[in-house]
């Protein structure tokens, strides 16, 4: 796939100091680094999604430090406590410096 | 996990030595990548739980969840993996939970390593040993 | 029966002397709430005693996967070729839903009848058949390689809208000479290892080979992401696969030969659940 594309799901709606579940997914291939070019023997280099960051409004939820060792198409499953509205933000950072990003929002009462 | 006396000295020894090695170099082997991320803690057991399938059909994608209540971080390690780390989880203060579950490549059988951190530098830790099956049907 | 049941218990046996547990092939599927019929009586003169998708045959993980359009990572490649159904493309200024609107809507059931004798062709015409006709007849734009995206997703965007409905492909008039084809194929010999179809998916299916669990190959659920691959794969590709597997000279995605082998293949399926797109190992 040429473009890296998140999915999301989180709840549109929540009590205040709920508990909620959040699952993410992208596309991407998370070359490890580890494999070599069937046809020229050659290391393809590493390409992987390299951190993870949710956050909610500007508050960290969630970070994460990836190794080659995570499969293809990244998924996380976590959980955040909402105390009000407003909107999740979540940022992936790829090894080739692209950042992708996509946000959810949440109103809570 | 139960960690012998020896494997804890050598832990403990390989914690020491990590911390004369620069910041951010690569840690070659699981107990040095471990002793790097419990930074001279001794590993306690209990408080952190891993789940994953006793058998995995295809290494290439391995459902696993870390838990441990009241951590502030959770490492994964592959034991048998060309090169060990898996992901580290840090929790921040809208964190439901020090829960987190991903999908991960185990290159055979082996056993998967968490390490939680918690509070008050404390570290405990974990061991699950996964089953990868070779299919017969490489298609 | 009987036999089959000596194997099965043969199989179960060597599953535990090898310390694999075994896929529940009890269990039943349920996608977003939605029940697949997975396993069902075998109707008269289809060669097989029951009639078992490939989904029973895996582990509690794999088939979990499938349950859940989230945790399903075929909906990354099917969310990109959604984006491409509405896209404008080729001569004729045209996207898919200038003349097929809504997906959701136009496309249910098509999967289910697939593939089938199309009468100007003159051939029997698999989905990606039609997605090129209709790209380069009526888009007048390239046609896209059969077994790579963006075929892939679209043919899964488009089998899904036939999700939980019975394959029925038609066999009879013009297509049976195909079917006959087909079912030579899938009884022929192939490769230095001298496997036919039958050996594996009709003789030993529910039998370990190595650490795989044989299912009886049948093909409801494509394309299907497979966690070797970790990408959506098309039913022709695996085909391809399980030739080469038989260290044979195979033949290529989209022609006449695997064609013919999906109208026979879908035929001993038939009443089968579509899963597309399905989870495998």
């Amino acid at each position: 796939m040429a473009e890296s594309k998140p999915r999301v799901k989180a709840p549109k709606t929540a009590k205040p100091g709920e508990v909620v579940t959040i699952k993410t997914l992208i596309s991407h291939e998370m070359e490890s680094g580890q494999r070599k070019d069937s046809k020229t023997g050659e290391l393809i280099p590493r390409k992987i999604i390299n951190r993870f960051e949710a956050t909610f409004e500007g508050q960290e939820i969630l970070t994460v430090d990836i190794d080659p060792a995570v499969s293809a198409n990244p998924y996380f499953e976590f959980s955040a406590k909402v105390e009000r509205s407003g909107t999740f933000k979540f940022k992936w950072v790829d090894d080739d410096g692209s950042v992708y990003e996509t946000e959810n929002a949440i109103t809570v009462g | 996990m139960r960690l012998s006396r020896r494997e804890a000295l050598i832990l403990a020894a390989g914690g020491a030595l990590m911390g004369f090695l620069p910041r951010g170099a690569s840690a070659a082997t699981v107990d040095e990548a471990m002793a790097a991320f419990a930074e001279g803690a001794a590993l306690g057991e209990g408080g952190v739980e891993i789940s994953a399938p006793e058998i995995a059909e295809n290494g290439n994608s391995v459902p696993v969840e870390v838990f441990a209540p009241g951590a502030v971080a959770i490492a994964v390690f592959a034991d048998g993996n060309p090169s060990p780390g898996v992901a580290k989880f840090h929790f921040g203060p809208l964190a439901g939970e020090s829960r987190a579950s991903t999908r991960i490549r185990l290159a055979k059988t082996q056993n998967v390593v968490a390490l939680a951190k918690m509070a008050d530098g404390a570290v405990v830790a974990a061991r699950r040993e996964v089953k990868v099956t070779i299919g017969g049907c490489g298609g | 029966m009987g036999r089959k049941a000596l194997s099965l218990i043969a199989a179960a046996a060597f599953a535990i002397a090898a310390g694999a547990a075994s896929a529940d092939e009890d269990a039943e599927l349920v996608v977003e709430g939605q029940e697949i019929v997975t396993k069902l009586e075998s109707p008269e003169g289809n060669p097989l005693p029951v009639i078992l998708s490939g989904w029973r045959f895996r582990e509690d993980a794999t088939q979990a996967l499938q349950t859940d359009d989230f945790e399903n990572p075929s909906f990354l490649e099917i969310d990109a070729a959604r984006e491409l159904w509405t896209k404008v493309e080729g001569k004729a200024g045209k996207s898919c839903a200038d003349c097929h609107g809504d997906v959701e809507e136009t496309m249910k059931g098509v999967r289910a009848h697939m593939p089938k004798w199309n009468e100007k062709a003159g051939e029997v015409w698999s989905l990606e058949n039609y997605v090129n006709d209709c790209r380069v007849n009526r888009m007048e734009a390239d046609a896209w390689t059969w077994e790579k995206n963006p075929m892939i997703g679209m043919t899964a965007l488009i089998g899904l809208q036939s999700r939980g409905m019975p394959m029925e492909v038609d066999v009879s008039g013009p297509a049976e000479e195909w079917f006959e084809r087909g079912k030579e194929m899938y009884y022929t010999r192939f490769g230095q290892l001298e496997l036919a179809c039958a050996n594996c998916h009709e003789d030993h299916w529910g039998d370990m080979i190595r650490a795989d669990h044989l299912s009886q190959g049948q093909v409801n659920g494509f394309p299907t992401y497979r966690l070797r691959n970790t990408k959506l794969v098309s039913l022709h590709d695996r085909f391809k696969g399980c030739i080469r597997d038989t260290r044979g000279e195979t033949f290529s995605p989209g022609s006449a030969e695997f064609r013919a082998l999906e109208l026979y293949v879908a035929w001993r399926g038939q009443g089968l659940g579509i899963e597309t797109p399905s989870v495998r190992q």
